[in-house]
């Protein structure tokens, strides 16, 4: 192993623990009411927007087509059968957009 | 919580039932992270790191898209200090994902707390939000998303550095869209939730602007912060309590 490499990977490793652990430094108890609740409750959605955003929205028409194909799905049906039509229509609208 | 029947023990079963539900729960996130463990194995390899490096990677960072943007850009001997203020960037977003999951850690011990940080990644957190959503979330429910999933990745990685080659773009066959297909299922179970299309709209406006202006890890940043801050604006201070 070479001692750059080590080294690259233990500070990899330590910034994205610093990150996990930001949480922490949040005193319990805090933002139990009022915006700062309802902020704090966005948050699983905010992220998760904004991680599927760009690919969504940004990447090409075969992959916002799969997009809603999915959300569709979502709103009637177990995560499975979510995934299922997600990888099938965005591997389908693909290789249909290659050949356009 | 009803009693569990007298002459059980308590614990035992309700701990086996919460790891194994945890386990089935992220077993389609599981299969799908497979292919790209391979791949980033593969692609360590091709940029000169040894197999114990590459195990050693993944098994201490644990975080695949901070993994790919390094790697992608591996030069030897390799800048450490700059590869983790990326690193600090790409996985900020954990700020955001720690500080909203330790509220529904009431049932952890401080140590169960910390260890479960140090495993925080979008899939096993995004299951345990959704978990903690509906009821509970338990030691036992967020070890049995972690354990595999993890163990996955970091043999996932070792054997790709060994036979990565022979698999060709996970995107060519839609497995990236497994990840997408999860995050969807996941946003739409929390629709019932206050502000929750001002958050959607909100986030996914500001993360793609700031993507098309500058492609990276801060339009997830952006992104995470205009919708938290949406939210916040559109919420009743005098709100009752739900």
């Amino acid at each position: 192993m070479s001692p750059e490499t080590v080294a690259a990977i233990a500070t990899m490793s330590l910034a994205t623990i610093a990150t996990r652990f930001a949480g922490l430094i949040v005193p319990a108890g805090f933002a139990r009411r009022g915006r700062l609740k309802a902020a704090f409750e966005a948050m699983p959605v905010a992220v998760l927007s904004a991680i599927i955003a760009p690919t969504v929205l940004a990447t090409g028409w075969p992959e916002t087509a799969a997009a809603v194909i999915t959300l569709i799905v979502a709103w009637r049906f177990p995560l499975l059968a979510v995934v299922i039509t997600g990888v099938v229509a965005a591997a389908g609208l693909r290789a249909l957009a290659a050949m356009l | 919580m009803p009693n569990p029947p007298a002459g059980n023990p308590p614990h035992e079963p309700a701990v086996f039932a919460d790891f194994r539900d945890g386990v089935v729960t992220i077993l389609p996130a599981m299969a799908a992270s497979t292919p790209f463990a391979f791949l980033l194995g593969a692609l360590a390899t091709d940029k000169g790191l040894s197999t114990l490096e590459t195990g050693l990677m993944s098994a201490l960072v644990f975080a695949g898209s901070a993994q790919f943007i390094v790697l992608d850009t591996w030069q030897s001997p390799a800048p450490w200090l700059l590869i983790g203020l990326v690193t600090f960037v790409v996985n900020f977003r954990h700020v955001f994902m720690s500080a909203s999951v330790l509220r529904h850690m009431g049932a952890f011990s401080p140590g169960a707390r910390c260890a479960a940080l140090l495993f925080l990644a979008d899939e096993n957190w995004a299951f345990a939000e959704a978990r903690a959503a509906r009821g509970r979330l338990t030691p036992a429910y967020y070890a049995g998303l972690v354990t595999f999933f993890y163990l996955n990745w970091v043999v996932s990685a070792v054997a790709g550095a060994y036979v990565g080659r022979l698999i060709r773009d996970p995107r060519a066959y839609g497995f990236d869209f497994a990840f997408i297909a999860i995050f969807i299922g996941l946003i739409v179970g929390f629709r019932n939730r206050p502000g929750f299309a001002v958050t959607v709209i909100a986030s996914a406006g500001a993360a793609t602007l700031v993507h098309l202006l500058h492609p990276g890890p801060l339009s997830i940043v952006a992104g995470a912060a205009a919708g938290i801050m949406a939210a916040a604006v559109v919420a009743d201070p005098a709100e009752a309590p739900r």
